[in-house]
């Protein structure tokens, strides 16, 4: 690498990565906390579909497990990306990618 | 071949291939020894950090407990998966780029002090210790069980075996036996949940099988167990029991406490690339997830067969199984009614606490009842249940309990030590590196030579093993309460400290020294008050759970401890100076990739 990313690049690198992590533990929160402990009573009102059990129930034993998987393979791919953009200067681009 | 044959053969088997792969992952510097040079596969990585991750509690214990507390058991399902995020999203990343080997060495940099790092150091140490003395405790039971040696023996083999290889090997011996023992323990967890599921419900995928309808009928599996369940005078299984102020509180501080403990993040240093660090960390929860999601179902699998084969039943037509935890005395059954038969039921405890025990147990009498039945000499009860059952025997008697082939079992126990040894190994690699490298190297002595600090650290290995197998051998009488006080500390005291170094550049050392006292103190006195109390002679001072704040019980506290320790440290950070230029410095460059900086990304430096 000759050439090294602006002070403006990377503090715009800094700011998206918060805004990723805002993004996934906002999931990560609304999932575990939101569905497996505050509503799971109210979720347990309705059936998993397709099976006999309980929605609550199930978010909060295995639901939300799957979620955490699929914040992390989202995470490991955002982040790799960014990385990528900021290290080749292609940043600049694509601005807000939401 | 009857158990102990192929228990014995499988064990035998498993050792041999361990301590292959130490003789095989010999190293000779202390950059090998601390993080296996740093050059482990990604996928490779993934399963050893999951094996270091699920300990002996994950394998032997958890899906008990789950299965005695319906559906309030997610606290440890969430609680221990969902840590791991915060974990890989929050801190592993930053500390890798940091660059250094160890917790203590970025809190000690970070806050420019080296009393930070000392507190660090210490706080390290002693979460290893109570959990690696845990880890000890389930080689024993596993031992004494299945093998039918003595738990003491049975502790002493175990601590040659992680001795071997984590003394010769270091972490490169550590990460490649791991990766051996993640395959032994899921083969060994999934093998009998796959042959229950396919005899409760059909479905040979135990995760669906959790959600699946019984076999041959339309009702669900969960709501077969509620209504068994409810017939006996349990609490039904699937509706929630604490409140939900409590069940938040103790997932939150389960979530935050597994977060920071050392031996996971070092886990994050031993890949090439920061990139293939949150690959590898993808597949680590992957892997950890394979088990967390069969957890559930092996819980409800071996509630829904234990009532259906002991409740209500004559004592004299129990399987062998139950005589055999009878023996080990993890069963006990007191016929209250002399009618011979098992009444099981949700009426309370079937024997009354003895005194000077923490909690009710069974301690047996000389001598056989009038069906044969271990006596006790714990008074019976008032209410009608008559069985007590450890719930640490669920997952090691589940196969037996569905009658599967011995050879099913004999693995089920090497499964158990493959997870014990797993995570007692990587412990005592953080124990034998912050005594080498933050005490002696960064601290005491930095002038030590690199064959010196490795001698030290191999040294350090070595005793921390005795000292965790003393540990293992006499067991202080409340493990569990150490195990929450561990999680609450290092809640309310590293996770704070290090996600305030990382995003916040106004956070100075008297904020985060002032944030973690004031975060551990809470939290240690709230423990110490609800669960030890204050014993003068006749004096028993103790807290009531009615007195707890906002309803939250010492599990959960480390909650408040870190929310704490958190608002303090921002507070003492205002009024006091701004940390010095070059801290803004450390920390811009562990935001952003090392190559930014024009650097090579080639793991931890040594200066």
């Amino acid at each position: 690498m000759n050439r090294l990313p602006s002070a403006e690049a990377k503090s715009r690198y800094w700011t998206r990565n918060l805004k990723w992590l805002g993004i996934l533990l906002g999931i990560w929160f609304v999932v575990s906390y939101g569905c497996g402990v505050l509503l799971v009573d109210w979720l347990d009102r309705f059936r998993l579909p397709g099976t006999n059990l309980k929605l609550g129930f199930w978010v909060s034993q295995q639901g939300s497990i799957y979620a955490f998987v699929i914040i992390i393979a989202v995470y490991a791919r955002v982040m790799n990306r960014l990385d990528r953009e900021l290290l080749e200067g292609t940043e600049a681009a694509g601005d807000e990618e939401s | 071949m009857d158990v102990k044959t192929w228990t014995y053969l499988l064990v035998g088997l498993t050792f041999a291939l361990y301590i292959g792969i130490a003789i095989w992952s010999r190293v000779g510097s202390t950059k090998d020894f601390y993080v296996a040079g740093g050059g482990v596969p990604k996928i490779a990585n993934g399963m050893a950090t999951a094996a270091d991750w699920m300990s002996a509690a994950s394998f032997i214990s958890m899906a008990g407990l789950i299965s005695v507390m319906g559906r309030d058991g997610s606290v440890y399902l969430m609680g221990w998966t969902g840590g791991y995020v915060l974990l890989a999203l929050l801190l592993a990343p930053y500390l890798r780029r940091f660059g250094k080997f160890t917790v203590p060495d970025f809190i000690g940099d970070r806050y420019y002090s080296s009393t930070a790092r000392v507190v660090a150091v210490i706080c390290a140490i002693i979460v290893s210790f109570t959990y690696v003395a845990g880890q000890m405790r389930g080689v024993g039971v596993v031992f004494s069980r299945f093998l039918e040696v003595e738990i003491s023996t049975g502790v002493i083999l175990g601590m040659v075996i992680v001795l071997s290889y984590a003394v010769l090997g270091g972490m490169k011996g550590i990460t490649y036996t791991q990766v051996a023992q993640y395959c032994v323990l899921i083969f060994a967890y999934m093998v009998p949940a796959i042959f229950i599921s396919i005899m409760l419900t059909g479905n040979m995928i135990p995760q669906l099988g959790l959600v699946s309808d019984v076999k041959d009928g339309s009702v669900g599996l969960v709501q077969q167990l509620d209504g068994l369940s409810r017939d006996l005078g349990f609490h039904e299984y699937s509706p929630g029991r604490k409140s939900v102020i409590d069940v938040f509180a103790i997932t939150m501080a389960l979530m935050v406490g597994t977060a920071g403990l050392p031996h996971v993040i070092v886990r994050f240093y031993t890949v090439k690339k920061v990139s293939d660090a949150r690959k590898s960390a993808f597949w680590a929860l992957l892997f950890i997830a394979i088990l967390y999601t069969t957890a559930p179902a092996v819980a409800v699998f071996a509630r829904t067969n234990l009532l259906q084969t002991v409740a209500d039943k004559p004592y004299a037509e129990m399987p062998a199984w139950f005589g055999q935890w009878e023996a080990s005395g993890l069963i006990a059954w007191v016929d209250k009614n002399d009618d011979g038969i098992i009444r099981y039921d949700g009426s309370g405890p079937a024997i009354e606490q003895l005194p000077g025990t923490r909690k009710v147990e069974p301690r047996f009498a000389e001598g056989e009842g009038r069906w044969g039945e271990r006596l006790l000499q714990n008074p019976p009860s008032a209410n009608t249940n008559e069985l007590y059952v450890d719930p640490d025997i669920i997952v090691l008697a589940n196969p037996e309990i569905a009658q599967l082939p011995p050879w099913v079992i004999g693995l089920v126990a090497a499964g158990g030590l493959a997870a014990a040894l797993s995570t007692a190994a990587g412990l005592l690699l953080v124990i034998s590196t912050s005594v080498a490298h933050d005490l002696v190297k960064r601290t005491l002595n930095p002038s030590i030579t690199e064959k010196g600090e490795l001698l030290l650290a191999r040294i350090a290995a070595g005793m921390a093993v005795l000292v965790a197998g003393y540990f293992g051998i006499n067991p202080p009488g409340f493990v569990a309460e150490v195990v929450a006080l561990a999680f609450g500390l290092a809640a309310a005291s590293f996770f704070p400290a290090i996600v305030m170094g990382i995003f916040s550049k106004r956070m100075n050392s008297h904020g985060a020294v002032a944030g973690m006292l004031a975060g551990i103190g809470f939290t240690a006195i709230y423990i110490w008050w609800f669960k030890f109390g204050l014993q003068l002679g006749t004096i028993d001072w103790r807290g009531t759970p009615d007195q707890y704040l906002f309803g939250i019980s010492p599990e959960g506290i480390g909650t408040i401890g870190m929310l704490v320790n958190f608002g303090v440290a921002m507070v003492v950070s205002r009024f006091t100076a701004p940390p010095p230029d070059d801290i803004g410095e450390l920390v811009e460059r562990v935001r952003l990739p090392r190559a930014a900086f024009g650097e090579e990304d080639a793991g931890p430096s040594h200066h």
